[in-house]
């Protein structure tokens, strides 16, 4: 029948000439080949010790920002964890008291804010919903544990240290 | 006498570390090696670059837990893991390591000992071995255990035949059996490959197949056979039969290294030998011995990497129908060259 992509292409097998039968020139050839391997320079990266290098697009473990004073930019909208296709983020609101405005910028703000790192795809979304640039996914990878709780992470670990330190 | 006996002894405990040693090192050399093939770094963490990765490999073995299947019979499963090692051992006794050394006044052999059937002498410890896999896989009682074993035997006993037709053709042009001769007569770059190059690589082809090294490394088949003849073997008798392969390789090493290699001869030995004195002159052939050695290892885990395995009939093909005719036609052709040589008197 003829053939409608035109690729189709008739193979001829020939029986192996004594050269080839031998085998001993195809054996040497094979092992020039792995010798040229085994000097060329590794390609492995011994991962905790080296990183390779991340896309500048990169997104991993989320911090949670502050502005140019040293302030916490979350007001506790929740816009983050509406967005979350996940259902990573979960936020408690806690109104801002009398002398505590150096610590937040607006008169609410997050007093528990978790994220689950098992739960997160690292889409990026809680980025993108935030109003006041307070998240963003620039950390590095985030690291294995032992616990399923362990990956709970807290303010403690989502918030950027503080200005004057 | 007596030192003489004190001498030996004390060579017979050095060769044995020596190959346990370079058995444990060529484990670490292997995974290093392969690494190197395939672009990777292989292991460095125990140690600096992983020198210590042997040690290591060697304290899991003897800590893991020891299963003796219900159904094996426990002396033979015992008994097969000691044979495979211990006939790996005692082959090194013929090898000549070195000359004859001089150190006050003291002659001192490096050999163990020179019995004049050298090469038979190997040749039957290497047929023993065929008993420990035999043993192993028979006492495992288990099907994939049995398979793997007769495979392993019919593979060894098919190239010790091949094998032994072409170390014939050698020995006709040495005329002796034993290697310290044979190592004597390569004096300087006078070596027996120059002569016998079809022998020599039917002989390295045996080799291989007598270690169970790819590409005949048929015994063990995850496909096919689980672990072959060790499938039941855990803990320090797995490493025993690991080991011995290992032994093995350095022992064939050698073997082809004296027989084929000129052994511990070198080009300009005898301008060094004047130089350096007959107590050390003799210990630079050893390395030089050595050397060969390692290079023959690194070629055994260079093919590794480099050609698959054979199927089962096309390995039966090569031994039976390929390897035993050139091996005759070898002797044949060493008979009618050497004669004519003589006889035009060359």
């Amino acid at each position: 029948m003829e053939s409608l992509s035109n690729k189709k292409k008739v193979l001829e097998v020939k029986p192996l000439n004594l050269m080839e039968r031998a085998y001993l020139p195809a054996i040497i050839g094979g092992l020039a080949t792995t010798m040229k391997h085994f000097f060329r320079k590794p390609v492995t990266i011994s991962y905790p010790e080296e990183k390779r290098e991340f896309s500048e697009n990169f997104r991993g473990m989320h911090s949670l920002k502050r502005d140019e004073n040293g302030k916490e930019r979350c007001t506790a909208c929740g816009l983050c964890a509406l967005s979350c296709p996940a259902e990573a983020i979960t936020m408690t609101a806690a109104e801002r008291q009398k002398g505590e405005e150096h610590l937040y910028r607006e008169e609410k703000y997050a007093a528990v804010y978790e994220i689950n790192m098992l739960r997160c795809i690292f889409c990026g979304l809680c980025e993108e919903a935030c109003p006041k640039e307070a998240i963003y996914l620039d950390g590095d990878i985030v690291p294995a544990d032992y616990l399923r709780k362990d990956f709970i992470y807290g303010k403690d670990k989502l918030v950027e240290a503080p200005l004057n330190q | 006498m007596g030192t003489d006996l004190i001498f030996r002894i004390v060579l017979i405990v050095i060769i044995f570390l020596i190959s346990l040693v370079v058995a444990m090192y060529s484990t670490y050399a292997e995974r290093k090696i392969a690494a190197f093939f395939q672009d990777r770094i292989g292991p460095n963490r125990a140690g600096p670059w992983g020198i210590l990765q042997p040690l290591a490999d060697g304290g899991k073995m003897f800590l893991k837990e020891e299963i003796i299947p219900t159904n094996a019979t426990p002396f033979l499963f015992i008994v097969g893991p000691c044979l495979a090692i211990l006939t790996a051992c005692i082959g090194s006794a013929v090898i000549p390591w070195g000359q004859k050394m001089v150190v006050g006044g003291h002659t001192i052999d490096l050999q163990v000992t020179d019995i004049n059937v050298g090469v038979l002498y190997i040749f039957g410890v290497v047929s023993l071995g065929v008993y420990g896999v035999m043993i192993g896989g028979w006492a495992s009682n288990n099907k994939y255990s049995l398979l793997g074993a007769i495979r392993a035997a019919s593979q060894n006993i098919s190239y010790e035949i091949s094998m032994g037709l072409s170390i014939i053709a050698l020995l006709m042009l040495t005329g002796t059996l034993s290697l310290k001769e044979i190592a004597e007569q390569q004096h300087g770059a006078n070596w027996n490959v120059l002569r016998q190059p079809l022998g020599f690589l039917l002989f390295i082809v045996c080799a291989f197949a007598e270690t169970n090294r790819t590409p005949f490394d048929l015994p063990e088949c995850e496909t096919e056979l689980v672990g072959g003849y060790h499938t039941e073997y855990s803990s320090m008798k797995l490493g025993f039969y690991l080991f011995a392969e290992y032994i093995n390789m350095f022992i064939s090493s050698a073997v082809m290294a004296t027989l084929y290699w000129g052994g511990y001869n070198y080009p300009g030995m005898d301008w060094v030998l004047a130089h350096t004195g007959p107590a050390i002159g003799p210990l630079i052939g050893t390395v030089v011995l050595f050397a060969k050695i390692f290079l023959f290892i690194f070629f055994f885990m260079w093919v590794r990497w480099t050609i698959p395995r054979f199927r089962y009939d096309q390995l039966m093909d090569l031994g039976w129908k390929i390897l035993i005719p050139l091996a005759i036609g070898n002797i044949v052709l060493t008979g009618v060259v050497s004669t004519a040589l003589k006889h035009f008197g060359f």
